[in-house]
């Protein structure tokens, strides 16, 4: 058995819940994404135990392209985080009525396939067609099922579209340079080749457009905003709980290994790029009024501490960032989910018109609780191992960087529990505000039970990744 | 050459049918005797290549390969014909049989040993298209177009023809590989360039590059819609692969300024193409635009014609399935409405949703977003580009691929964030069938590009 079966399932998994039908189509994705789920535990856990899991067969002679994909701790660790969240992001619309349900549920097990193979893609042109081919889907979800105004929808997700497109447009020039070099897309191939300075530089630059765009780290963020208040809430936890890992695991598989000379001669210049972004984000996410355009900065933040760890290139940065890649994708979900609840209910984001919520909804409140202090990184959750990792590495670069990166946790404190005191506490409100359902609280008990399991016992993830980061890490410092 | 002679008896039995009051086998017949002659085509591939008529015609896999491509192409456009064509029941012959002489003249430029057979060959080609634009007798811009279309051509044909026989003055023959002897012989007379450069701007008239390109919007929008479809896909290849063959056969090595000119062309026809296409409203002028603009793309093979071959056949057959599957559709939407400006696209996705998604599909493909051929045909020719060090034009060519991305989006858009205003009418079936089945050979392309990459 090898990890082309969870491709397969979600791939069938796409085609099965497009022809179940509108009424089935929920029922159908969440049963296929459980079967990538616990297809790709048991791939895991084979792999764990020392089983060849990763398949190569040739697939275009001319140019030589395979069919490569590789399966080690790191992709299975991504895998993983897509195949279980997907279930959940499944599960959260359960209430919500889907017009053309069929389509919308087809699209989000297509554009799971899609991100599951850009984790697992060990061929460079197969990689690029994976990370391109998850465009697709989130462009419809975002247009069609979007909330907003339909002119100002389209704008946004047309420059979402364009800006990501372009970005990657520039990689593929950096894989075609790179095949001219070595006659082959194969990651491992790439890794033997000794570029000089210069080439390197160009194809570093050209990796690092596509994936700034997509993490986003300023100044190329300006469609994150929009798009994640005007995509539904299933293709916002899409995007921020799993598309945008797709950039910062690449950084770690695909340009730190092959251009590691720049990254160390602009590695102060990257980083404080990356913290700024923390701290632009931070303070846009304390200006916010609208719930939804909050969280989305306040993930600017975290998204742009998770990269400067991974700049540091450091083993502590690069385990940091993927654990801190998992816990936040976990709480994003969970975070977002919650702005949907309030928003079935009260048909707004607008914080100024939400408040008072706590007294009519104590489970709701205290689930919410949870993952507010989650996303600020409270000891005792995953995030706080996350979070703590990355800042350690940026104290082991440069103590100042360390100490801006801090703040995203002390903004972070500051904005989300303003928020939480404005949406939930102060004097009871008139609206009715019925508590959660067992099928939303079912969603959140798993969120919240991930992220305490891993915070109080990371070492099954650490022990996962610790390997594969370590050797790129060798192979970044041995490479002159 | 049996191919050449299948397609014209075919060409001819259509005719005969009509006298024999057999107008409703013509479709069908047609139909199963290009397929027929697609299958012996098939077969002779990776024969051993062979002349006939003192080396007028010379068959090679080069020229197998593009016939199958033609062939197919006009299989598809025979099937849309009834349809198309269903108020002028009494013409279908005339139609069908003029779209196969057009295929008979489209084999002819493909498989040419001959200066003589070429010329013969693209007046066969452009003679079919100037009936077939002014097809529509009391439509004003029908008129128009195969007017201009008649004049402008005519005039490129001239031009090529003075090219011709400045090339014979200089070398003493029509013959291609006598040309190409004498040529690498050294000491030719200096109108022997001037020749070639009269038979560049002839053939860079035929594919439509900038700055030879004014006619084709004006011709596009004036023409039927199924005129259109043919002139975008099935003359624009085939043009382009005649002028391939010919360069290639002339000249034995790309001279320094000649490369320079064609990353002009090349450069000018993908931002003029692209920059104009983002601002039409109408779809058959967005897709003329759009033609031209692939057409830069598809001049960039001459920056190393080594190695571009299969390219050149691959972007070719991309581009031709797309925008059959693409004018399908756009016959189907518009066929009845009299104009076919964007707004009849809209509420597409809700009304009509498999057109719709084959619409998106061939516009992505021309996007060049992968898994689609179009984006392994843009592929392998920045890789077959960047290889010769022309890095230049291929980063022109990346911008203007993600400016296209721009005005495909619109159409997109238009089908599924904009609501209908008009009642549902039923795709006639036809019209459904040609769409589905282009896109699919498309896709199919794009996932097993060795399928047709292995002949050349």
């Amino acid at each position: 058995m090898d990890v082309l079966i969870i491709l397969i399932t979600l791939l069938i998994g796409a085609a099965a819940t497009y022809f179940a039908g509108d009424k089935l189509a929920s029922k159908v994705a969440t049963f296929f994404s459980l079967a990538a789920f616990g297809l790709t535990l048991y791939i895991s856990y084979l792999q764990s135990n020392g089983v060849e899991v990763g398949f190569t067969r040739p697939w275009i002679r001319v140019p030589n392209i395979q069919l490569s994909f590789l399966a080690d701790g790191l992709s299975l660790t991504m895998v993983l985080l897509t195949t279980a969240l997907a279930p959940i992001i499944i599960l959260s619309t359960f209430k919500k009525v889907q017009n053309k349900a069929k389509s919308f549920y087809g699209l989000i097990m297509l554009m799971v396939f899609a991100m599951a193979g850009t984790f697992l893609s060990g061929d460079g042109l197969l990689y690029y067609i994976f990370w391109e081919l998850s465009l697709i889907p989130i462009y419809f979800i975002a247009l069609i099922w979007g909330g907003g105004e339909a002119e100002a929808r389209k704008k946004d997700v047309v420059k979402f579209f364009i800006y990501t497109f372009a970005g990657s447009l520039f990689m593929l020039v950096a894989f075609v340079y790179l095949y001219q070099k070595t006659g082959s897309f194969l990651n491992y191939h790439f890794l033997r080749l000794h570029l000089n300075g210069t080439e390197q530089f160009w194809i570093f630059f050209a990796f690092f457009i596509a994936y700034a765009i997509k993490i986003p780290i300023i100044p190329f963020h300006t469609w994150q905003a929009n798009v994640y208040q005007k995509a539904p809430t299933a293709g916002t936890m899409l995007l921020s709980g799993i598309m945008l890992k797709m950039a910062i695991y690449s950084i770690i598989r695909w340009q730190l290994p092959i251009a590691p000379a720049p990254a160390k001669e602009y590695m102060y210049p990257l980083i404080a790029l990356c913290i700024a972004g923390v701290i632009y984000g931070s303070i846009l996410a304390l200006k916010q009024q609208d719930l939804k355009k909050l969280l989305a900065y306040s993930s600017l933040a975290h998204v742009g501490l998770i990269a400067a760890g991974v700049y540091t290139l450091t083993i502590d940065g690069l385990r940091g960032a993927v654990l801190q890649m998992v816990a936040h994708g976990f709480v994003v979900v969970g975070l977002f989910y919650a702005a949907e609840i309030i928003q079935r209910r009260y048909n707004t984001t607008e914080i100024s018109e939400m408040g008072g919520i706590r007294v009519q909804t104590p489970r709701f409140t205290s689930m919410f609780m949870i993952l507010v202090l989650a996303s600020v990184a409270l000891p005792s959750t995953f995030n706080f191992v996350g979070e703590f990792e990355v800042l350690y590495s940026l104290a082991q670069t440069n103590i100042w960087f360390a100490v801006l990166g801090g703040t995203t946790i002390i903004l972070g404190a500051f904005y989300m529990l303003r928020m939480f005191q404005q949406v939930m506490l102060g004097e009871q409100n008139t609206k009715v505000f019925a508590d959660v359902t067992f099928g939303e609280g079912f969603v959140f008990v798993l969120i919240i039970g991930v992220l305490l399991f891993f915070g109080l016992y990371p070492k099954p993830i650490v022990n996962f990744v610790s390997p594969v980061l370590e050797n790129i890490i060798l192979h970044i410092n041995t490479s002159n | 050459m049996t191919t050449l002679i299948a397609i014209a008896g075919l060409g001819i039995i259509c005719l005969i049918a009509e006298i024999f009051n057999l107008r409703k086998a013509i479709v069908p017949v047609s139909i199963i005797g290009l397929l027929a002659i697609l299958g012996l085509n098939i077969t002779e591939l990776n024969l051993v290549g062979s002349t006939y008529y003192n080396n007028m015609i010379v068959e090679n896999n080069y020229s197998r390969i593009f016939s199958a491509l033609f062939i197919v192409l006009t299989t598809f456009l025979v099937a849309l014909s009834p349809e198309f064509h269903k108020n002028h029941k009494t013409k279908i012959s005339d139609f069908v049989a003029i779209k196969l002489f057009l295929l008979a003249g489209a084999v002819a430029m493909v498989s040419f040993g001959n200066l003589a057979m070429f010329f013969l060959g693209i007046e066969i080609l452009s003679i079919s298209l100037y009936i077939l634009a002014a097809s529509e007798p009391k439509n004003v811009s029908s008129n128009e177009a195969g007017m201009k279309y008649f004049l402008m051509g005519s005039f490129a044909s001239g031009v090529i023809l003075f090219g011709i026989a400045l090339i014979y003055g200089a070398t003493g023959s029509f013959d291609v590989e006598t040309i190409y002897n004498t040529v690498s012989g050294g000491n030719i007379p200096g109108w022997f360039f001037i020749g070639i450069v009269l038979l560049t701007i002839g053939l860079l008239f035929k594919i439509a590059a900038v700055p030879f390109h004014f006619w084709a919007p004006d011709v596009y929008e004036g023409s039927p819609a199924l005129t259109t479809a043919t002139m975008s896909t099935l003359a624009k290849v085939a043009a382009m692969a005649a002028f391939f063959k010919l360069m290639k056969g002339l000249n034995h090595e790309v001279p320094g300024t000649y490369v320079t000119i064609i990353i002009i062309v090349s450069a000018l026809s993908m931002f003029v193409g692209n920059l104009m296409a983002l601002k039409q409203s109408n779809v058959k002028r967005m897709l003329a635009f759009s033609g031209i603009s692939h057409a830069g793309f598809m001049l960039m093979v001459f920056l190393s014609p080594p190695t571009t071959t299969g390219v050149l056949f691959y972007y070719a057959a991309a581009y031709g399935l797309a925008g059959i599957a693409a004018f399908a559709v756009v016959l189907s939407v518009c066929g009845n409405k009299g104009n076919e400006e964007i707004y009849n696209f809209n509420g597409l996705g809700k009304t009509h949703p498999l057109m719709a998604a084959v619409l998106t599909c061939s516009l992505l493909s021309m996007a060049g977003i992968p898994i689609f051929s179009g984006f392994f045909a843009k592929f392998f020719l920045f890789g077959e580009v960047l290889r010769a060090g022309q890095v230049a034009i291929v980063i022109i060519a990346v911008v203007n691929s993600i400016i296209s991305v721009g005005y495909y989006f619109k159409l997109i858009l238009a089908m599924y964030t904009k609501d209908s205003t008009e009642e549902k009418q039923a795709v006639p079936f036809a019209y459904s069938v040609v769409a589905v089945v282009a896109i699919l050979l498309n896709i199919a392309l794009g996932l097993y590009p060795d399928l047709v990459l292995g002949y050349l």
